[in-house]
């Protein structure tokens, strides 16, 4: 195995080299931010001003769901499991990942199972349109037609999550190099190790929600269904089980993320690693006893509203070690302020934003007022695009050199995380108020009185949208034309084995293992 | 290359990316025939693809293993997966059993007009009544469910009519009778056999091994004819369908998944029995029998809480 990759399209179709499977991944996941963002900016254009401008109720509807699917299950998650092929052989000395077959089997489920869901943008009744946690009976009795092609890409999609988690965990278990015990590994492995664990065990329930979807759609059974001795509120428990966990299933690579970039550019050791890996771990247990904190208007018994809001409480302690230490860990460092550092001091300002607006909405008694509002919808948005976006998006800044040997340009990278940072703001800030005033979420119109900061909202939304676009001229740019870079070490404070191999990384490294002091 | 060289990375392969085009057709296909917008011919076309792409990637693996190729850091590798791969199967299953569970402590006793904690508390308070006054008037919170909410409130206009007879607990005078039980005794003897098979594999005892194994296909055979049975004696004569409201959906769809399940193990068996007729696996190298009997004894432990909490206390 110590040739080059193979030639034409052929390389790509059929390899089992983790870096092939790596890039795969994050251009498809990137194709996948740019689809769902245009679904974004077709929401906010028909937002800019009350009454309907652009497009009919019943698409909006489509465009609100299928946003929310893509962004999640083919843009954020493909990214960093693009980077966990990428960089976790580099990172623990491993020839490759545990399964390489399996691997590309995992990426080239998700190009069909998107496919399929997008072309029910085309069938008749529209695609579906019951929002992203798709309940019962809105995705069941009152579904539009194209539901089911929506269950069985949500179950191949599901099984790509599976065996690629599978196939993370077994690489990180085995393939370590000698020397490399647990506590040496770098954080982007542990969190990722962390999240794989996750999303074996929750992957399968949302098998299992949609499968009983599918049952009680087609073939009469009655889940979800109360005539029948159902429950639609228990579609809300299953999909939250799930649902919990991958909110964090998405942030956890991200903090690996951060993790790793914040001492490069402080040039100092990260703060309480250890403490780091435990948090990581309580927040993936915590994950697993907290979902109904989604459902406090559900009309759950007392006890469970105070359980699930103390339960949600706690997460918060894990999450502030996981802060204090990012913020350690640049106090008194060398700081320089590149691209990926200016992301990722970006993303643990926003995120510890998200991060306080969600303790907000775990408060039982106040969040019956913000649910299903505005406010909900910018606190996730803080956590999902200046976390999990902004992480990933530090991170190809970060490792891109290592990639493909050339740097990417500086000022460039600089204009574009400006924008972006500043689009960001306007876009979600103004939500906060918004949904404080009481304009709900998934409406296609609004009332007068939220004109304004709607139309502010809608001018950030093209603005981070733009931002996107010079990311990938960006990135393009560098490919093609950027400064060649021959330094092992791309940053000067950089840590670890991946900044150890030659660059740009050669097709096949660490065939024999290194070996850990 | 010999047993213990470096960790095999294989070279490019077809099977991913054909195996992903199967399980996009059959999707599709299953999507088509399920939503009644086209016959099965998409789905079986699918099928049939994934189910050749599986045979040919298996033997290649097979193939490499009979190489040498597969060294013992790797076989590691393909444990741990599979340990992983059953715990996934254990959270699929969890879901129902979770939807099982929830459906029996809350749901049920709230649409019956009791308070809200179900089990915990059921003395009915004002709106707990009226919840039941007003949504389903008449219906009862009782286990097995033979009146749905939907019959209780609206007689035979009713989308869901509750079946005639259920499967549960038949008291100790029919308990012989009862196909339950004897689907239980078939189903652990079956793992008995099966660990009987891999001790006599450990001994290097090759014809004790294929005996066992052989025994418990066979066992495998028998607990998905009974099922079968016991299918078309409900669906014929105790009127339970998927369609007879939450008792019919809970008991088939649990039952139903496991008996997949079994169908699955039971293949996976088989082939471990082709495998060993053919002098394939050995004291050291035995793990495709291995997996497949660790998944039959997940099988068999998913039967248990089955039988306990859908038959026995059903
Ligand atoms: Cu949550």
């Amino acid at each position: 195995m110590a040739h080059g990759p193979a030639k034409g399209i052929g390389r790509w179709l059929f390899t089992t080299n983790h870096k092939d499977i790596g890039t795969l991944y994050l251009w498809f996941s990137f194709a996948m931010f740019l689809l769902g963002g245009f679904f974004a900016m077709v929401i906010r254009a028909e937002l800019f001003q009350p009454g309907m401008q652009l497009i009919r109720p019943e698409f909006f509807n489509q465009m609100t769901t299928m946003h929310g699917v893509i962004m999640v299950f083919g843009a954020i998650m493909p990214a960093f499991v693009g980077l966990a092929n990428w960089m976790i052989p580099l990172m623990i000395g491993a020839p490759d990942m545990a399964l390489p077959r399996m691997n590309n089997l995992s990426f080239w489920i998700l190009p069909f199972a998107f496919l399929t869901l997008a072309s029910t943008l085309f069938m008749e009744g529209g695609a579906p349109n019951f929002g992203w946690t798709f309940y019962a009976p809105l995705s069941t009795k009152y579904a539009p037609e194209s539901v089911n092609y929506f269950i069985f890409s949500m179950h191949i999609m599901g099984a790509s999550s599976i065996m690629g988690s599978i196939n993370i965990i077994a690489t990180i278990m085995n393939m370590r190099a000698p020397g490399m015990t647990y506590m040496k590994m770098p954080l982007f492995v542990w969190t990722w190790l962390i999240t794989a664990f996750l999303l074996v065990a929750v992957m399968p329930v949302l098998a299992g929600a949609v499968t009983m979807m599918l049952m009680d759609i087609n073939f009469g059974t009655s889940f979800f269904d109360a005539a029948g001795g159902g429950d639609p509120v228990l579609f809300q428990h299953i999909f939250w089980f799930f649902g919990h966990p991958e909110v964090y299933i998405i942030i956890l690579p991200a903090f690996g993320v951060v993790s790793a970039i914040i001492p490069a550019f402080s040039r100092k050791p990260l703060f309480g690693y250890a403490s780091m890996v435990y948090a990581t771990a309580a927040i993936a247990f915590l994950s697993f006893i907290v979902w109904a904190h989604h459902m406090f208007t559900v009309g759950m018994p007392i006890a469970g509203e105070l359980y699930f809001m103390y339960a949600t409480m706690l997460i918060a302690v894990p999450t502030g070690v996981k802060v204090f230490n990012w913020v350690t860990t640049m106090y008194k460092g060398a700081l320089t302020f590149e691209t990926p550092m200016l992301f990722c001091i970006a993303f643990v300002i926003l995120f510890t934003f998200g991060g306080f607006t969600g303790l907000m909405l775990s408060v039982a008694a106040a969040d019956i007022q913000y649910h299903d509002s505005y406010f909900v919808v910018a606190h996730f948005h803080y956590v999902m695009v200046a976390g999990a976006v902004f992480s990933g998006t530090a991170a190809v800044y970060y490792w891109l050199p290592k990639w493909c040997g050339k740097m990417y340009n500086e000022t460039m990278g600089q204009v574009q995380f400006w924008i972006a940072f500043i689009g960001f703001n306007i876009t979600f800030m103004p939500q906060h108020f918004l949904g404080l005033a009481g304009m709900p979420r998934r409406y296609a119109d609004y009332g007068l009185q939220f004109a304004d900061w709607n139309m502010v909202s809608s001018i950030g939304a093209f603005m981070y949208g733009a931002a996107q676009l010079l990311f990938l001229y960006n990135v393009i740019a560098t490919i093609r034309n950027g400064k060649p870079v021959s330094d092992n070490k791309v940053w000067e404070g950089a840590e670890g084995l991946e900044w150890e191999v030659p660059t740009p990384a050669p097709y096949h490294t660490f065939a024999t293992p290194p070996q850990i002091k | 290359m010999s047993a213990e060289s470096s960790y095999y990375v294989p070279e490019q392969s077809k099977l991913p990316l054909f195996t992903a085009t199967a399980m996009g057709v059959l999707s599709i296909g299953a999507a088509r025939w399920a939503g009644g917008l086209g016959g099965p011919a998409i789905f079986f076309v699918g099928l049939a693809m994934l189910v050749a792409v599986m045979y040919t990637w298996w033997s290649i693996v097979v193939k490499e293993n009979m190489q040498g190729l597969v060294n013992h850091q790797l076989k590691h590798s393909y444990v741990i997966s599979m340990l992983w791969f059953i715990f996934s199967e254990v959270m699929f299953f969890a879901a129902f059993f979770g939807a099982l569970f929830y459906i029996r402590v809350f749901a049920l006793s709230w649409l019956g007009g009791e308070a809200a904690i179900g089990w915990f508390d059921d003395t009915p308070t004002g709106p707990a009544v009226a919840n039941n006054e007003l949504l389903y008037p008449g219906f009862k919170d009782e286990w097995p469910v033979m009146i749905t909410p939907d019959q209780a409130a609206n007689g035979d206009a009713a989308q869901f009519i509750g079946p005639e007879q259920n499967m549960s607990w038949p008291g100790f005078a029919n308990l012989l009778t009862w196909l339950p039980l004897w689907n239980t005794i078939v189903l652990i003897t079956s793992s008995v056999t099966v660990h009987f098979a891999h001790t006599a594999l450990k001994n290097d005892n090759r014809q004790g091994f294929i005996r066992w194994l052989a025994v418990t296909v066979l066992l495998g055979v028998f607990f998905l004819f009974l099922q079968v049975e016991e299918y078309i004696h409900a669906y014929t004569e105790l009127g339970l369908t998927l369609e007879s409201g939450i008792y019919g959906t809970t008991f088939y769809m649990l039952t139903g998944f496991h008996g997949a399940h079994v169908t699955m193990g039971t293949v996976m068996l088989l082939i471990a029995l082709l495998r060993g007729l053919k002098g394939h696996f050995n004291k050291d190298d035995q793990f495709g029998f291995e997996a497949a009997s660790w998944y039959w004894h997940f099988v068999d432990v998913v039967w248990v809480g089955l039988f306990l909490f859908v038959y026995v206390l059903g």
